[in-house]
């Protein structure tokens, strides 16, 4: 049997307001998260707050890649973030949470479960 | 059964051989007592000099041995049969073993005179502050003109003294019996003109004559030469050699030298078995050595000895080579200097334009080299030195000749002593690097090569390149090449986007040690705003949103305060801001003000208030130029000689907003009391009478280090020439995040190359340096201004994309001490 996991689409942006490797934070009732467009147009959406620091901050940190992974590093401490699974490279025994994104209509959409 | 070993003397070889029997004493056979005469611990005299431009007691002091002390009380007497010495306290010690090393004692001609006010030797940290207080009382006294000083003697430490006494304000005449300046180190040729080099307006030299008599005139001295001149002086420094502290020896029976000095044979032990002799009291074949180099190797001896060893002193392989800058003059001697061997050939490149001076002396058969003299540049001391004794690999004139043979370090055998000081061969160190040594420091801590006075540690790096030891300087994956490689590529092609640069010279998208490298890169290079198309991206955090990130996600601001210096108009903007936006402040370091606790979405509103009240970006969140500290000056300081506020200002305008490899950071003193503590920065400038000195590669941080003085007496124009073209040549040269000290340091040649290049202009890029900054001052734009005036570069600074201004909610405040600060921040994970 599959579980349907119920996701609610919440409108965030246009897509055009996010520049290619640069984050953006968005807020989503208490939820903060960090968007990310890459170089290729793919967006990323991974919990803002810096499990290091407290602080809700990852979405201003440095986007590149690291042996290919695309990666977001935390502007506090520097430790870098996979984007798509929202493990950290540096321990990966930490983690953010991830979020699906879409983009419809030129708008961009994250789903909150 | 533990003994007991006393040791006399507390200088720097009293110091190694008590370090050096702790080193190999692993059965504690030895139990140490050291007694010294000077109150203080022991100290590197060698460096006695770097005293006076800052270096404190505590950079000087030798590490702590963890032995018995007893100081400030001297030794009165030996007795040889019971075997005990008793101190002029009354306190008693017993010996198995007792090790004179009780130095020496300044040589004071008997004039008459000689014992007036303001005579002073030059050979303790306590004469030193003698001399600075009598240096400050004639300063601070109101007659006009310059203060003067005589200094007796003209050899090495005469030349220390006259420096030092520069330094201090004073202008010194140095007078030296001999013919020429330092006539143990250098000959004739040398010497003339190590004379022209040094001399100058406020440093007079008069050799062969001697100082007859002093005479105290209206509260000043007057130095009656015995050519029949009298020279006015504020303060005698007599620096006219030193002679074997032999008195305790004497008084208890043990045979001296002809010349002074305690007897020793070759295992450095007097005619009493018990009774030892290191360093400069020791007569080895009836002579003495005034070089801490033979010392140590006397020290290593008796230690050796001490624990059964059989180690011998050999006179013949004592060597006296020198390699000292006197006085911004490179001047070094190695071996048979004077050419004293039967028969010896000497070979001389005299280059009076160049201002240089090299002398080889070879043997009969120009085969083997014997010794040498080098003034002016001495930059090939190293591998000649290494050679003496050694047949010569090429024409002995093309290794001196300018453009001639360039010898590697390779053209060393094993057996060359590559650090005298330590006696550590080249064969030694090659093992050392094989065995895992893989840079200078690692080199230092296993071989003790380069720890003494430095002078070998370019051979070092010779060997390392040599042993094919290759330390990456790749910036990161992105790029094999290092920032300075990086910088030449952006500045040659013409590229000025991220995107081009890492497609064509390197790989991947980048991360946050290249990217913020390369926009550091472009921004040096004046490509508009820094927030300009993708270089936005390019920017860390506190670049992006032009304010420091604090550790609850809000950010610090900090106007631009030139030198501090600031109205009370603007100290009330600064003051409403703060309080209307909720924001801690504090005072920095940097003489300005801190506002703490700005959310990303409020700075904007924040700098609208700034801005229109004349303020600019302070770039406090910039690896660029910080402040530009300065104290009052002359404007109000009873004791400021030069405007030292307004250089400040002046400066701190000229180089603001410029991006560098680092942040750097600037002090301007208005006189030597340096209140603006300028030699703790990048670059620091302290007045002097005439002009300003100028010390680079200061900074606080993790490893604190003091600036060292690059040039001195500039006027103001000169002065700001120089620093433009440290900071471009910094720029451009420096890897990433590589501060003003640590650049310099790893510069083959260090700061005296550093000198050659953008004083001498050695490389003639100096007015390439100049014009890069004069374009970097022409460009400058507030940043701050440039994003209020740009609609999509304002659109950056919300808090959310979907909630522009609705507050970080995890954003929370406590009132400490009546300010906010930040509250329910997790402990830090690190």
């Amino acid at each position: 049997m599959t579980v349907e996991l119920q996701v609610a689409w919440t409108t965030v942006c246009p897509f055009d307001r996010l520049q290619p490797e640069r984050g953006v934070a968005a807020l989503l009732g208490e939820v903060q998260v960090a968007l990310v467009r890459t170089l290729d147009g793919t967006v990323h959406a991974i919990g803002n707050v810096d499990p290091f620091s407290g602080a809700a901050v990852l979405s201003r940190g440095i986007v590149g890649d690291r042996g290919g992974v695309p990666t977001i590093a935390s502007p506090v401490y520097k430790q870098a973030f996979d984007l798509r699974t929202g493990v950290c490279l540096d321990d990966p025994d930490v983690s953010v949470p991830t979020y699906p994104v879409r983009v419809t209509d030129g708008a961009v959409e994250v789903g909150l479960p | 059964m533990t003994k007991d070993l006393l040791v006399v003397g507390n200088g720097m070889v009293g110091h190694r051989l008590v370090q050096a029997v702790r080193d190999r004493d692993t059965a504690d056979t030895w139990r140490i007592t050291v007694i010294g005469e000077e109150t203080r611990a022991a100290y590197d005299r060698v460096a006695l000099s770097s005293y006076v431009d800052g270096v404190s007691e505590e950079e000087l002091t030798l590490p702590e041995l963890g032995v018995t002390q007893h100081f400030g009380d001297p030794v009165v007497h030996i007795d040889r049969n019971a075997h005990t010495v008793s101190t002029a306290a009354g306190l008693e010690f017993h010996y198995d073993a007792l090790v004179l090393a009780t130095g020496s004692v300044p040589f004071v001609p008997p004039v008459p005179g000689k014992d007036l006010p303001n005579c002073f030797v030059y050979r303790t940290l306590d004469d030193l502050d003698a001399i600075t207080a009598a240096a400050a009382g004639a300063m601070a006294s109101g007659r006009p003109g310059r203060r003067s000083a005589v200094v007796v003697g003209g050899g090495l430490l005469g030349l220390e003294a006259a420096r030092a006494l520069r330094l201090l304000g004073l202008s010194p005449q140095v007078v030296e019996i001999a013919p020429r300046l330092m006539p143990v180190q250098v000959d004739e040729g040398g010497g003339a003109l190590l004379r022209r080099l040094v001399e100058t307006e406020d440093l007079q030299v008069r050799c062969g004559v001697s100082v007859t008599g002093i005479t105290e005139d209206r509260g000043r001295l007057v130095a009656g030469l015995s050519d029949g001149v009298e020279l006015d002086a504020d303060v005698v420094v007599f620096s006219a050699g030193i002679r074997p502290a032999d008195g305790l020896a004497r008084a208890t029976g043990l045979a001296v030298g002809e010349r002074g000095g305690v007897l020793v044979d070759d295992r450095c032990r007097t005619r009493d078995e018990a009774i030892w002799a290191v360093g400069e009291v020791a007569a080895l074949e009836g002579r003495t050595y005034g070089l801490v180099a033979p010392g140590y190797a006397m020290a290593e001896v008796v230690a050796d000895r001490l624990l059964g060893g059989r180690a011998t002193m050999v006179a013949a392989e004592i060597d006296m080579s020198t390699q000292l800058k006197m006085l911004g003059v490179d001047v070094a001697s190695f071996g048979d200097a004077h050419a004293t061997t039967q028969n010896a050939l000497e070979v001389v490149v005299n280059d009076p334009v160049a201002g240089t001076y090299a002398k080889l002396v070879v043997s009969d058969d120009a085969r083997t080299l014997l010794g040498g003299v080098l003034v002016g540049d001495a930059s090939k001391y190293g591998t000649l030195r290494a050679l003496v004794g050694q047949p010569l690999p090429a024409d002995p004139v093309a290794l001196i000749a300018p453009g001639g043979v360039d010898l590697g370090a390779d053209a060393l055998p094993d057996s060359a002593q590559i650090c005298t000081c330590n006696a550590v061969t080249k064969g030694a160190i090659c093992s050392a690097i094989d065995g895992g040594a893989h840079d200078v420091p690692a080199i230092k801590a296993c071989t003790r090569a380069g720890t003494s006075c430095g002078s070998c540690v370019p051979t070092l790096k010779k060997l390392l390149a040599q042993q094919g030891v290759v330390v990456s300087k790749a910036v990161c994956e992105h790029f094999d090449q290092s920032r300075a490689e990086l910088f030449e590529i952006v500045a040659g092609t013409g590229i000025r986007t991220f995107s081009e640069l890492v497609a064509r010279y390197g790989r991947g998208r980048g991360c946050d040690l290249c990217k913020p490298a390369v926009a550091s890169i472009l921004a040096s290079l004046g490509t508009g705003h820094v927030h300009d198309g993708e270089q936005a991206t390019l920017q860390d955090t506190n670049d992006h949103f032009l304010a420091n990130l604090q550790r609850n996600g809000t950010y610090s601001v900090v106007p631009r305060i030139p030198g501090g210096e600031i109205t009370p108009e603007g100290l009330i903007t600064i003051g409403e801001v703060a309080r209307d936006f909720g924001l801690y402040t504090k005072i920095t370091g940097g003489q300005r003000i801190d506002m703490f606790g700005a959310r990303v979405e409020q700075l904007p509103a924040i700098w609208r208030r700034l801005v229109d009240a004349g303020f600019e970006s302070g770039h406090a969140y910039g690896k660029s130029l910080r402040t530009v500290k300065s104290c009052v000056g002359s404007t109000w300081c009873r004791y400021g000689v030069q405007d030292s506020v307004g250089l400040a200002v002046a400066l701190e305008l000229r180089y603001r907003g410029l991006r560098a490899p680092h942040k750097f950071k600037s002090g301007v003193s208005g006189c030597a009391r340096e209140c603006a503590e300028a030699r703790s920065k990048d670059f620091g400038i302290i007045a002097t009478d005439i002009g300003w000195n100028l010390y680079v590669g200061g900074n606080g941080g993790f490893t604190p280090r003091h600036a060292e003085l690059l040039a001195s007496d500039l006027d103001t124009e000169t002065l700001v020439k120089i620093i433009d073209r440290f900071l471009m040549f910094y720029i451009r040269s420096a890897d990433r995040l590589q501060r003003t000290a640590a650049w310099i340091e790893a510069m083959d040649g260090g700061l005296d190359h550093l000198r050659a290049v953008i004083v001498d202009d050695s490389l003639g890029i100096c007015a390439d340096l100049e014009a890069a900054m004069d374009a970097h001052v022409g460009n400058y734009a507030d940043e701050w201004r440039g994003v209020l005036e740009d609609e999509e570069k304002l659109s950056r600074f919300v808090s959310f994309v979907n909630a522009p201004d609705t507050p970080d909610p995890m954003v929370r405040t406590r009132r400490e001490r009546g300010q906010p600060v930040p509250v329910g921040m997790p402990e830090v994970r690190r």
